[in-house]
């Protein structure tokens, strides 16, 4: 295998807010190796964003307090200082977020964004040769008619080329590492599916390791090689796509699966869901944090599994679940397919 | 752009004309009482003859549409008359104009660099001591009475340490040294008011920005803090100062120099109009109000249209309603 | 240790009123501003007690030719120059405890109180006025939009285009002269409720635009959807819907709004287009005393700061009041008193 591209151990994000402490984070540990594409799934308050946002120092304020380590290449992140960050943002780790229209400056055009992400990494780089480069990767990302669009202002695009341009300022300085917070969370469905191709082959043609973070299994099932399922900050499961997939072995895993609609089965009778809600992050329970809406829970529960292969099998595959790799088995069967089931 | 910019002046115009009814409508109509009288001011009292004359002048026998064209062509025909004082309106005014000018636009330039420059530190050390001393300043600055602080400045400046002229206005001209010497007082009174209520908003919109996503995504491409701050959060932030600016210089001419030109004896534009109020001499105070008034629409149209220009969202939806 | 498997974390919260006043608890700055703002209103009521028991004399009464005695040594109460004593303080028993206020010799410590009634009333009713009226245009232009909206629109910003000030003259001269007569409605020319009635309806545009933006929102929301399919008419919707949910906009409006006519009633007096006499603020106040500012500024001084201190504490209460019906959640970027270590967690 080779050596880890990013290395991050033992994350551990707290908040001060209003209402009291809040651990956002708990714990998290993953490798992301060269051209690897590594999918973090989990609902909202899961600690997905803010474990990508450390990693880039974005969190860093008086009111947090991060610890653990997270290094790319060896070179630790956390601990080094704002002037140290700054060379690594944009040029070896770039970020790409969720809703490109407000994540663009609304009153600058889309060029001068770019040329700006440019100049600041490159200061050698002219403003002319800049544009051109800048035009260069708007075409690169599939946006017709770059010279014009270059000068357009964010709310002059579609949302899909403005999701385009955005991966095209990530990815203008050639970094290694991309991180996609929920790319195609704000688009529509069919343009979803241009970007995560577009993705992909970015990830193949230029070897670029990607984390992709979503709250959906379906989409991360395009493009991912591993796959990280996150839980009310802590990761509950970690394997293979295809061990995730067809060998899940959390019942959290489970349930995300069965909420999956597929066109090519039956309608269900009712909509799968999976019961409750996540907890408040400012008052977990103890134990496994999954343990209220589980239905398979018993008395081992109430004391926090750790991640762990249990099965014996993949030693990449890990999960928190007390349950025996053959009762999960048994149990994960819902109708013949993979479901959390309600209670009996 | 273009077409921004028309639609907007068009709107002006419908407001100029509103303007000039709302003007007529207070003067002429509202009150109930004899308004040839009211025109003739203390005259009147001892010159029946002169509110007859008034009366045939402004057509207040007549029918409303009749008055109105009346009342139009005494004030942009240049023939209107303060019986009180028997001069002439148009004159005065145009004659105290470089003196209101001189005052606003002065006040204009220091309260807008010093609020930009107050409320830039109050949201970079925002929670800090500079910040929470420039807040106080701030909230003092816009709870005072303008002519109350002018009447502090002279007597502790002006008058216990003759730091400065008690008043008086030097046109530009003559000299500027000494223009500026007996301006400053003047000048401080009118932009302290301001200063505070600029910090105050830039630093609002300033901390405002900074939460926004764009912020997150300049840091996340690598920027430095001060690049942040200023090529995203200032720019960004400074665009709702133009509109609030152009209301402001309005409030400016058409109230804070009415109060300050008084106290020092300025001689301009304001100074006539206070002199008018406290006498109740009536075609002064009608003329002022609808020169102000229309300056002020003009100028807040401009501004709009600067305003569409730095933001570019705003050509397409229209303005801000 | 057992508990049920489907217990739900309840997140801590209440009502957001509730959270609003504990927030505005919080606030030792605001509510030290309520204080004092709460304090001048008292100083102003106490006018009449002060006036019989202490200095036994009234506001408009003057006293040109009297002599006073301090600390057994008579003195004229206005010097043949025409220049008034200064403060006395405690020197006769609280009489002239500011001194006389110019060639009148009126007590000026009796004026200031009385005229920080006349202020204070001014200020507070045209608000009440202004609110209501905002409130009603604003529901009434949000609401029902279409021809309604664009006439209310056009007429607010007719208003709006003068500046406050300017309109206050205009009206505030044109009125004082003639007193107003609409129907059946006639004041005449020194009524207070001239000024009042001009304050408050000057200020209605700054007020409305605002609460029709967000009648505007509200709209759109679900429970108003609701509310209609449910049969309830117009009125209902604006007065049981829409209504409960500006009350924070309201009030923090109004707290500022009382400010803002108390500089603007100051001033339009200062200049002689607001109250008129016999009639007295402290704005009418400052305008005598600047006759007098080399020979005696205690005259203009301390009714400007009594001014100042008003509206000031307005100010900072109101700004209090505003952060802390704010729902939105901001970054706190005070560093926060809390600590870092999580509480035992009970199941």
């Amino acid at each position: 295998m080779n050596e880890a591209l990013l290395a991050v151990r033992g994350l551990r994000v707290d908040f001060v807010t209003e209402g009291g402490p809040l651990r956002a984070v708990d714990g998290v540990s993953f490798d992301l190796s060269p051209g690897e594409v590594l999918a973090i799934v989990g609902e909202s308050g899961s600690g997905k964003s803010v474990t990508a946002q450390t990693i880039l120092g974005l969190t860093r304020s008086p009111n947090a307090r991060i610890e653990g380590t997270a290094s790319l290449r060896g070179e630790e992140l956390l601990a080094a200082s704002e002037a140290e960050l700054r060379k690594v943002r944009g040029d070896r780790i770039a970020m790409v977020f969720q809703d490109p229209l407000t994540s663009l400056n609304p009153v600058r055009r889309v060029g001068d964004q770019i040329v700006e992400a440019i100049r600041a990494h490159r200061e050698r780089i002219g403003r002319r040769e800049a544009r051109r480069l800048t035009v260069e990767m708007l075409d690169s990302v599939g946006i017709p008619q770059p010279e014009r669009r270059v000068d357009d202002y964010p709310h002059e695009l579609s949302g899909g080329m403005r999701q385009r341009a955005m991966i095209a300022m990530a990815l203008a300085l050639d970094p290694e590492v991309l991180i996609a917070d929920e790319p195609t969370t704000a688009l529509d469905v069919t343009i979803q599916a241009q970007i995560l191709d577009l993705l992909r082959r970015l990830n193949r043609e230029r070897d670029l390791a990607t984390v992709l973070i979503s709250h959906d299994l379906g989409v991360v099932a395009e493009i991912a090689d591993r796959v990280l399922v996150m839980y009310a900050g802590r990761v509950v499961e970690e394997g293979a796509l295809d061990e995730i997939f067809y060998d899940p072995q959390h019942p959290y895993t489970w349930g995300l699966l069965g909420s999956l609609t597929r066109l090519d089965r039956d309608r269900p009778e009712r909509l799968p869901q999976i019961r409750g809600a996540p907890p408040s992050l400012l008052d977990l329970p103890a134990g496994c944090t999954f343990r209220p809406r589980c239905p398979h829970a018993f008395g081992r529960c109430t004391e926090l599994p750790d991640l762990e292969a249990r099965g014996g099998e993949a030693a990449g595959h890990r999960d928190r679940c007390w349950l025996t790799p053959g009762e999960k088995r048994e149990r994960r069967a819902v109708g013949g397919r993979i479901g959390l089931e309600e209670a009996r | 752009m273009a077409r921004f910019a028309a639609r907007r002046l068009l709107g002006m115009l419908l407001v100029l004309f509103a303007v000039t009814v709302i003007v007529f409508l207070i003067f002429n109509v509202i009150p109930s009482s004899d308004p040839a009288a009211r025109i003739a001011g203390q005259r009147g009292a001892t010159d029946p003859q002169l509110i007859a004359n008034i009366n045939r002048e402004w057509g207040f026998d007549e029918s409303l549409p009749v008055q109105y064209g009346r009342m139009m062509m005494k004030v942009f025909g240049g023939d209107l008359i303060s019986y009180t004082t028997r001069q002439g309106v148009d004159e005065q005014i145009w004659e105290g104009v470089p003196a209101t000018f001189s005052l606003c636009i002065g006040a204009a330039v220091i309260w807008l660099s010093l609020g930009v420059l107050f409320g830039y530190l109050s949201a970079v050390r925002a929670g800090g001591l500079t910040d929470r001393a420039l807040t106080i300043l701030a909230l003092v600055g816009i709870s005072m009475p303008v002519f109350w602080l002018a009447a502090i400045f002279l007597y502790y400046l002006t008058f216990k340490v003759e730091l400065f002229p008690s008043g008086g206005y030097v046109p530009l001209t003559q000299n500027p040294l000494d223009w500026a010497y007996h301006l400053v007082l003047p000048w401080l009174t009118l932009a302290v008011i301001f200063v505070g209520f600029y910090s105050r908003v830039l630093r609002s919109n300033m901390l405002d920005a900074m939460n926004e996503d764009y912020v997150r995504t300049a840091r996340a491409k690598g920027l430095s803090d001060r690049q942040v701050r200023t090529r995203h959060v200032l720019r960004n932030s400074l665009i709702p100062i133009v509109t609030l600016f152009g209301l402001d210089f309005g409030v400016a001419i058409g109230g804070g120099a009415i109060l300050t030109e008084s106290i020092f004896n300025l001689q301009g534009v304001g100074q006539y109009a206070a002199e008018a109020i406290a006498n109740l001499d009536l075609p002064p105070i009608m003329a002022v109000t609808m020169f102000a008034a229309f300056f002020i629409v003009l100028f807040n149209a401009l501004v709009d249209i600067a305003y569409a220009w730095l933001d570019p969202r705003i050509r397409l939806e229209g303005p801000a309603r | 240790m057992a508990s049920p498997p489907n217990a739900e974390s309840r997140p801590k919260g209440g009502s957001p009123w509730g959270l609003a006043l504990r927030r505005l608890r919080r606030n030792r700055i605001a509510l030290g501003s309520l204080g004092l703002f709460v304090l001048i209103v008292a100083f102003a009521l106490a006018a009449p007690l002060w006036a019989d028991r202490v200095a036994h004399t009234g506001p408009n009464a003057t006293h040109t030719l009297e002599r006073i005695t301090i600390d057994g040594e008579r003195r004229d109460v206005v010097s043949p120059d025409g220049t008034p004593i200064g403060p006395v303080w405690l020197g006769a028993g609280g009489r002239f405890f500011l001194g006389a206020d110019g060639r009148l010799g009126r007590d000026e410590m009796v004026r200031l109180m009385y005229g920080g009634r006349t202020s204070l009333f001014v200020s507070l009713v045209a608000a009440l006025i202004t609110t209501l009226l905002a409130v009603s245009l604003g529901l009434l232009a949000g609401y029902f939009r279409g021809p309604t909206d664009a006439v209310i629109s056009r007429l607010l910003d007719v208003i709006w285009a003068f500046p406050v000030l300017l309109l206050g003259i205009a009206l505030g001269t044109a009125l004082a002269v003639g007193g107003l007569q609409i129907g059946p409605l006639s004041l005449s020319s020194g009524s207070i409720w001239i000024p009042i009635l001009i304050i408050g309806f000057v200020y209605t545009p700054y007020m409305a635009r605002p609460i029709r933006g967000e009648v505007l929102v509200l709209r759109e929301k679900e429970f108003v959807e609701a509310a209609v399919a449910q049969g309830a008419g117009a009125l209902r919707v604006m007065l049981g819907e829409l209504l409960p949910n500006l009350w924070s906009t309201i009030i923090v409006f109004f707290t500022l709004n009382i400010a803002n006519n108390m500089l603007l009633e100051s001033a339009l007096s200062f200049l002689g287009a607001g109250v008129q006499p016999p009639n007295s603020s402290w704005g009418t106040m400052i305008s005598t005393g600047i006759g007098l500012i080399y020979s005696a500024p205690l005259l203009t001084i301390i009714p400007g700061t009594m001014i100042l201190l008003t509206v000031l504490s307005l100010n900072v209460f109101g700004d209090g009041l505003r952060d802390a019906l704010d729902p939105r959640s901001r970054v706190r970027l005070e560093a926060h008193a809390g600590s870092f270590e999580p509480e035992e967690k009970s199941a």
